[in-house]
């Protein structure tokens, strides 16, 4: 099997690599959208969907309750009801932005999972190579620009549209997304400053950072998050900024802007929004995790080979590349979901900054906040690796 | 393949530069900028310049094609039409044409980048270590310069705004 895959020309490599990315993400996204509305009605304590289901699978006496209850087929009929609704075109419309636009917001969602490293496997060696699709030497660069294009969906959404409600939701959206990028740009670097480390070779990439945190000792194998808090503060605060999530959406506010720039969408084009915003959060859990929350390990101190060489006592099959991949990638993918898990009960707790409020916060509080963090960590890391 | 990808990104980025100038509607206008700036990043990354093509996207179509496309729409929302080119007076065009004839001509006649040479350097672009070093050495005073100007148009925004604010509290 292995072999027949690697007998394949590149590019069929290429693309059968990126749809089975493409294939996790896509559902991840979808079933994310239930999940927000359980741990909505988790956390406001009522039961949450709980009635769809398909008849056969109801005749199941125990397992067709548990199913049901747990709302997991409102997930389909979700998706079942975006593609099958009638896909109206308001006449008011400028109709080939209004048609681009939700397309825009698909291409740099799933564009930044390229250069994302999503979980290892140990070489010959022993060393730990990262699994990507494209591993960059600038992936932090390349999720930056890639991610900051995603405002032009925005922006046209609510221009073609040519309504007030979105048209004031886009003016928002552009003058968040821009203020917000700066901060999240700043409160990064430290850790690239601190991971290019004098006698290697230079790189924007995350599989470095990730290398950083499974060093041996005390300090080698703390994660940033602990030795850098403030600036995984900061980068997760842009972070909901910048995907639009409570407390800052006030981009897409129901109350004051009726969602704003998908006022007029409908059907599948606003599923297409629906599903970029949440590839957005994954991509950006991904990230905080990778450089923040010590990416494919398992636990702090505990690096993935580490946990390999223990298990390799009970299990023969420990060191297998596959085995080893299989067990990076649950781990990395278990961290991101509860990253979105954070997200989701946020979105419950905090109640929603007003315009003003989220513009203030990012230029007065967090952007000086983020500078003094570079200086500090600039001239203390050039102390310590000197 | 890379022929391919060249060619393809080629024409994307002639026909999207001859859009921005020839479209009626500023929107699209933006738009072609957008797509000819992506164009751009995409050869960059066929030239294995990674650097300078994130660099594009990020400073260019992030943020600066981003304020066009705000203040566009801010100052007129529908997008008007502006005039075509039909209404520029006939010795307009003529310079105009001269002008783009001497440029060929110009760029026909010197504008040819010994291959060799190029293909034996180590892109500047390409690494990120040797671009910054060239940064903070070689282009050190232009890059100060530069930050100073941008330092003189931030402090002038904020003095004119802050102006506006007080004539409107005044009365």
């Amino acid at each position: 099997m292995f072999d027949f895959f690697f007998n394949l020309p590149v590019i069929v490599q290429g693309l059968i690599k990126g749809l089975a990315v493409i294939c996790v993400i896509f559902p991840i996204a979808g079933v994310c959208s239930m999940a927000e509305r359980k741990v909505a009605a988790w956390i406001q304590d009522r039961p949450g969907p709980n009635r769809a289901i398909v008849p056969w699978i109801a005749w199941i006496p125990f397992v067709g309750t548990f199913l049901q209850r747990l709302g997991l087929f409102h997930v389909m009929a979700d998706g079942g009801k975006m593609l099958f609704k009638e896909d109206s075109l308001p006449g008011h419309v400028n109709k080939f932005y209004f048609i681009a636009a939700p397309i825009l917001a698909m291409i740099p969602a799933l564009t930044t999972v390229t250069v994302v490293p999503f979980g290892a496997y140990l070489s010959a060696t022993g060393e730990v190579m990262p699994l990507a699709l494209a591993p960059l030497d600038v992936g932090m660069l390349a999720v930056f620009a890639v991610a900051s294009l995603g405002v032009y969906s925005l922006i046209l959404a609510g221009w073609a549209s040519n309504s007030k409600y979105p048209f004031l939701g886009s003016v928002r959206a552009s003058a968040q997304l821009i203020s917000y990028e700066l901060s999240m740009t700043l409160s990064v670097i430290p850790v690239f400053l601190w991971i290019n480390a004098p006698g290697r070779e230079a790189t924007l990439g995350f599989a470095r950072a990730v290398e950083f945190q499974s060093q041996p000792g005390l300090w080698g194998g703390a994660w940033f998050g602990f030795l850098m808090p403030v600036s995984a503060f900061i980068f997760l605060v842009a972070l909901f900024a910048e995907t639009n999530r409570t407390p800052f959406d006030t981009i897409e506010s129901e109350a004051d802007l009726v969602g704003s720039f998908h006022t007029e969408y409908g059907a599948f084009k606003w599923g297409l929004f629906f599903v970029a915003e949440y590839s957005h959060m994954i991509v950006g859990s991904a990230v905080f995790v990778l450089l923040f929350f010590g990416g494919w390990n398992p636990l702090p101190w505990v690096p993935l080979a580490t946990l390999v060489n223990w298990l390799g006592h009970f299990l023969p099959c420990a060191h297998a590349p596959l085995f080893v991949g299989v067990l990076s990638i649950a781990i990395f993918l278990l961290k991101t979901l509860f990253m979105i898990f954070f997200f989701m009960w946020v979105r419950w707790t905090v109640p929603r900054f007003r315009y003003d409020q989220v513009m203030k916060l990012g230029w007065q509080k967090l952007l000086p906040l983020s500078i003094a963090n570079l200086l500090f960590y600039a001239v203390a890391i050039a102390f310590i690796q000197k | 393949m890379t022929q391919i990808m060249f060619n393809f990104l080629a024409l994307l980025v002639v026909i999207s530069a001859i859009g921005v100038v020839v479209a009626k509607n500023v929107v699209h206008g933006a738009m072609c900028l957008l797509l000819c700036l992506v164009g751009v990043a995409g050869l960059f990354v066929a030239l294995d310049a990674y650097l300078l093509a994130f660099v594009l996207l990020l400073v260019y179509a992030g943020a600066v094609v981003a304020l066009f496309l705000f203040i566009v729409m801010l100052l007129d929302n529908r997008g008007d039409q502006r005039p075509g080119v039909k209404h520029l007076p006939l010795y307009a065009r003529l310079v105009a044409l001269v002008l783009l004839l001497a440029g060929t001509a110009s760029f026909l006649a010197r504008a040819h980048l010994p291959s060799p040479a190029l293909g034996a350097a180590p892109g500047v672009g390409a690494s990120l270590k040797l671009y910054a070093y060239q940064l903070f050495t070689t282009y050190l005073l232009p890059v100060q310069v530069i930050g100073f100007l941008l330092l003189i148009a931030m402090l002038g925004v904020i003095v004119l705004s802050r102006k506006h604010e007080v004539a409107e509290d005044a009365p």
